[in-house]
């Protein structure tokens, strides 16, 4: 018999505190919720000393309820407003950057309400008078255009209101939706910060405290109107870097400091109270924004050995393609006659690098030059996504496709840097 | 002191490193003195599964302390760092822990979870340290007693702490991770001695699997020790084995005092008055350095009134266990230094006259107390603010607590003990199923008295000797020399034990006689290069420094002698000495001056034999 038909037939849930009878001896705890990983034979129960252990099924030869599981009360209340402080938004899209485990299922739960948040995190609160919502809870890799939409109204909804605002948001896509921000929000009267955590904030090294504290400053003091993300600067609990919305990329799957600024400089830093801006970011305006975007375009990763069936598949239905090439900017010589082709029907095709870092320049090489005679734009030093992002809102904006070539080649919310540092 | 009678109750937790890789990563488990880089955390007191903030870890995290870490190449990736989720349990560790066991009789749970235990003293870089209850219900057979052992956990070492300094602690990341098994016992150990003893046995019995780390600090004992009307009081990592019996007789004793301490307080209706009194104007002209260099940067003095406290906390020297000390203890983990009470004052540069002016001030009676600090802000008042909490709890008795065990087997607060809320699940590591298959297959563990009677039995040895081979981890050397060398199984025991001690005690490193170097010497030995009497010449001369076992024989001067050559000595010796042969016993008086010049270069035998002949050679007189 499987854990659920089990608990079923005995009518109990996790939580419940239960005396299991076995053919070994007699325990007593706290039934717990099923690891992904656990054997469907075997029940999982929380001892009094702490510890969680399985028990085979077969083995129970009868299980007697001590204790109805109690209900999680959520914790409302809300926190006095100090007029002498900002008023900062807390946009909750998902991700676990503020809260808490509840031991009844195991779960991490974001925390909602002021009152949780101020008890996760007393210290927001002395930075700033702080509104929380949670717009959605998605994980990351689950974000659509029309999520990024949504989050626009919500920002803009907070802007109006005269709030700065933060979104917490899961890092796998981050990039993605600061870049499709940038583009939405032409003009904005305070700074729009991402943010969210490497380590899960039920954990005491969890990276979410001092990210969060360190967006939170930024949001509401930095003389800044644009779209920024705001991470831990190294592997130290001591320093968070900003980065422009779309030249941010998360460089590595599990480090705090992930996150980098690609061909461009970092846009500033938050060090303890110290909020510093490097001047590569727009200044306040008042608040513009257009949401509109073109959801047909397609991001295609070459590699040596596609198909010509995958390479066009790609194409098929598409307004627009960002290739990501190798290096300078290349696919195979074969395939220049089919990006030809579609472009002829009307498919707008960009061009950036696989490397990440460094500028696409078709002139060098023949492949190159055949693919700039077939039409294909040039996508500079722009990281492939924030193209692919910013497609998607040229398409929608565009006239004609010289426009779409304008636009895509002209740098709009400092997503292509004229030069790059050594 | 009749233990019983006192109602000592002490369990023992054992925790042994495992000698595999890192229980969550692929590093290796040696430590290692060169730094590659350093890097800062802060920790936040999470909270539990039920919701609760663990006490201990809340008042850690008020402390506001700042970790560094220091990396080691080899022996730290970034799981360590805290910036790589944990990899799958290493299922070496895990097979030892199996082992051990089921030697217990232990009951084996049908799945293992990983925990994570909140510690947010910053000696793990996650803030919690990763374990897991493996089996239960083990029992240890000691002497006639069975001893019951509840749990055997496998969990993760902590890192090392280097050094602290002001808020900032520093620890090295080489030994977190590192496998350890954790053993605990039943609270069913009643006397110092007793306690020692089942330690011993309990190492030893790890030590059998051959599967465990040896030296300094890999392992340490954490002690759990009441007496009747005390409560909990637990002693972290203990290294000492010898010093087990000091820590429960210093702790009995502490307990006894403040229960002695608590009766006194509770008759005098005993009070702590919750309010911290600014005395700064009493000591404007203080003589006491500690005041006047707070005072002159910028900080107060602020007392404490503590009603009914006098003579109950204790004059300095006067005792070992006071009630001051206690409250000292406290104020110094909130990063406070030097406070003083009235029982110990006049004194320290403090005077008679600011005394008396300090009682009027907090209007003292004159069974009444008071503590004094001098400082800055934050840091006095959370110090005092700890002493009057602790001053409090005197009042109704022994507090439940962590202490951490001192060299010269006192103790010193650490934090509250842990509750039970600081534990929930790793969910990055998948829980492991106990099939028939990982079950199989596990180490034969012999335990030490059987193996004592196998020596003694096989190899025809007393068994203290094999006892002593065995406790210096010299028994896999032991069997297999004798394997390799039966004909010197004597010689074998002496050299590994008191040849080995002898050296050792002159301050000779004896760990560069591995197991090739003794073979190259029995082999030597065996094959007739010098005599039994020149082992140990053989053995000084290369510990000494030389470089082969070849060198270091020549160097002793042991090299046995043809027979033509102990011919030519006695020969000699005659010649020099013709009035041998007029003596009652000739042969006697010759044989005593050849062996003085031939002792380890020629065996007894044949210079017996040629003593002999070159007298029956000579005219008899
Ligand atoms: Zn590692």
């Amino acid at each position: 018999m499987n854990y659920e038909e089990f608990l079923k037939q005995k009518g109990l849930e996790p939580g419940d505190v239960v005396k299991i009878d076995t053919i070994t001896g007699t325990v007593q705890g706290i039934l717990m919720p099923h690891h992904e990983f656990s054997d469907e034979g075997v029940l999982v129960v929380k001892l009094k000393n702490g510890y969680n252990i399985g028990l085979a099924i077969e083995k129970i030869k009868g299980v007697e309820l001590v204790q109805k599981r109690k209900t999680v009360r959520e914790e409302e209340g809300s926190v006095e407003r100090s007029p002498e402080l900002p008023d900062v938004a807390v946009v909750g899209t998902g991700g676990t950057i503020a809260s808490y485990v509840d031991y009844h299922t195991g779960a991490v739960h974001p925390a909602k309400s002021p009152g949780e948040l101020v008890k996760a995190m007393p210290e927001l609160f002395r930075v700033a008078n702080i509104h929380p919502e949670i717009l959605f809870s998605v994980l990351s890799e689950d974000m659509d255009v029309k999520m990024w939409q949504q989050i626009a109204e919500k920002v803009a909804e907070k802007l109006r209101n005269g709030m700065g605002v933060v979104i917490t948001h899961g890092t796998d896509t981050m990039g993605y939706t600061a870049a499709a921000l940038a583009f939405m929000f032409t003009s904005l009267p305070c700074p729009v910060v991402l943010v969210g955590s490497q380590r899960s904030s039920d954990r005491p090294s969890s990276d979410a405290h001092l990210n969060l504290l360190s967006a939170v400053r930024f949001a509401a003091s930095a003389d800044v109107g644009d779209v920024c993300v705001v991470m831990h600067e190294g592997t130290s609990d001591n320093r968070c870097a900003v980065h422009p919305g779309t030249k941010v990329r998360k460089m590595h799957t599990t480090r705090r400091d992930a996150f980098r600024t690609v061909n461009a400089r970092e846009a500033g830093y938050v060090d303890g109270e110290k909020v510093v801006v490097n001047g590569n970011l727009r200044k306040p305006g008042p608040l513009r924004y257009d949401t509109r975007m073109e959801e047909r375009v397609n991001l295609l990763y070459y590699y040596p050995g596609m198909s010509e069936r995958l390479f066009r598949a790609h194409f098929e239905g598409a307004k627009g393609v960002v290739i990501a090439g190798t290096g300078l900017g290349h696919v195979n010589s074969r395939f220049v006659p089919v990006v030809r082709d579609y472009i002829r029907q009307g498919c707008a095709v960009v061009m950036t690098s696989q490397c990440i870092h460094g500028t696409v320049n078709m002139n060098v090489y023949s492949t190159g030059r055949e693919l700039i005679r077939a039409g294909v734009i040039d996508g500079k030093d722009m990281l492939a996504e924030t193209a692919y992002v910013k497609l998607m809102w040229v398409l929608a904006h565009a006239g004609n496709q010289d426009e779409v070539k304008t636009l895509m080649e002209t740098s709009i919310a400092g997503e292509i840097s004229a030069r790059r540092e050594v | 002191m009749d233990w019983k009678s006192i109602g000592l109750k002490v369990g023992l937790e054992i925790h042994q490193q495992l000698d595999t890789k890192k229980l969550f990563c692929d590093c290796s488990s040696e430590l290692c003195e060169e730094v590659a880089g350093t890097f800062v955390r802060k920790l936040k007191a999470a909270e539990g599964e039920s919701g609760e903030i663990d006490l201990a870890a809340k008042e850690t995290a008020e402390r506001n302390l700042v970790f560094r870490y220091e990396v080691i190449r080899g022996s730290t990736c970034l799981v360590e760092c805290d910036e790589e989720p944990p990899h799958a349990l290493n299922p070496e560790a895990l097979k030892i822990v199996l082992s051990i066991a089921k030697h217990l009789n232990a009951e084996v749970l049908d799945e293992i979870h990983v925990m994570r235990k909140i510690v947010v003293d910053g000696s793990n870089t996650t803030g919690f340290q990763r374990t897991a209850l493996v089996a239960v219900g083990g029992k240890l057979k000691v002497g006639e007693k069975e001893i019951g052992i509840p749990t055997l956990c496998l969990e993760e070492d902590a890192a090392r702490k280097m050094e602290m300094e002001g808020q900032e602690v520093t620890y090295r990341l080489d030994r977190l991770g590192i496998p350890l098994i954790e053993i605990a016992t039943t609270p069913d150990l009643h006397t110092p001695e007793e306690v020692r003893e089942v330690a011993e046995r309990i190492g030893l019995m790890l030590r059998a699997t051959r599967k465990v780390k040896r030296g300094i600090g890999t392992i340490r004992e954490d002690l759990n020790i009441s007496v009747g009307g005390g409560a909990r009081v637990e002693i972290k990592g203990v290294q000492e084995l010898n010093l087990l019996p000091e820590y429960v007789k210093n702790e009995a004793m502490r307990q006894l005092k403040l229960v002695e301490v608590s009766k006194k307080l509770q008759e005098r209706n005993a009070m702590v008055v919750d309010k911290l009194f600014d005395v700064t104007p009493v000591f404007a002209g203080s003589n006491s350095k500690v005041i006047k260099s707070a005072l002159n940067s910028g900080g107060k003095v602020l007392a404490v009134k503590l009603i009914g406290f006098a003579g109950l906390l204790g004059k300095k020297w006067e005792e070992m266990h006071r009630l001051g000390s206690e409250l000292a203890q406290h104020a110094r983990v909130f990063g406070l230094g030097g406070i003083f009470h009235s029982d110990e004052l006049p004194n320290y540069g403090i005077t008679a006259e600011e005394v008396a002016r300090i009682r009027e001030l907090l209007a003292l009676a004159e069974n009444d107390a008071f503590v004094l600090a001098a400082g800055d802000g934050e840091k006095l008042e959370r110090g005092l603010r700890a002493v009057m909490q602790r001053a409090r709890v005197a009042i109704a008795g022994v507090p439940e607590e962590t202490r951490d065990p001192l060299p010269d087997g006192t103790t010193r607060y650490s934090r509250p003990l842990p509750g039970g809320a600081r534990m929930y699940p790793e969910t990055d590591v998948p829980p492991i199923r106990v099939t028939p298959s990982l079950m199989a297959d596990l180490i034969p563990i012999e335990e030490f008295e059987e193996k004592v009677a196998r020596f003694s039995r096989e190899y025809g040895i007393s068994t203290e000797i094999a006892g002593q081979i065995i406790r210096d981890w010299r028994d896999l050397e032991f069997e297999s020399l004798c394997a390799k060398f039966p004909a010197a199984i004597s010689e074998i025991a002496r050299v590994l034990t008191n040849t080995l001690g002898e050296m050792q005690g002159r301050g000779l490193d004896v760990e560069k006689l591995s197991q090739p170097v003794l073979e190259e010497i029995f082999c030597a030995y065996i094959s007739g290069k010098f005599a039994k009497e020149g082992i140990e010449k053989v053995i000084e001369a290369f510990l000494l420094g030389a470089p082969t076992i070849e060198k270091a024989i020549e160097k002793s001067g042991v090299a046995k002698l043809s027979v033509e050559e102990v011919e030519k000595v006695v020969e000699e010796l005659l010649a020099a000495h013709p009035e041998i042969k007029a003596k009652p016993n000739p042969e006697g008086a010759l044989m005593g001056l050849a062996m003085a010049k031939l002792r380890g270069r020629a065996d007894g035998k044949t210079v017996n034999d040629v003593v002999r002949k070159k007298l029956s050679g000579s005219p008899q007189v």
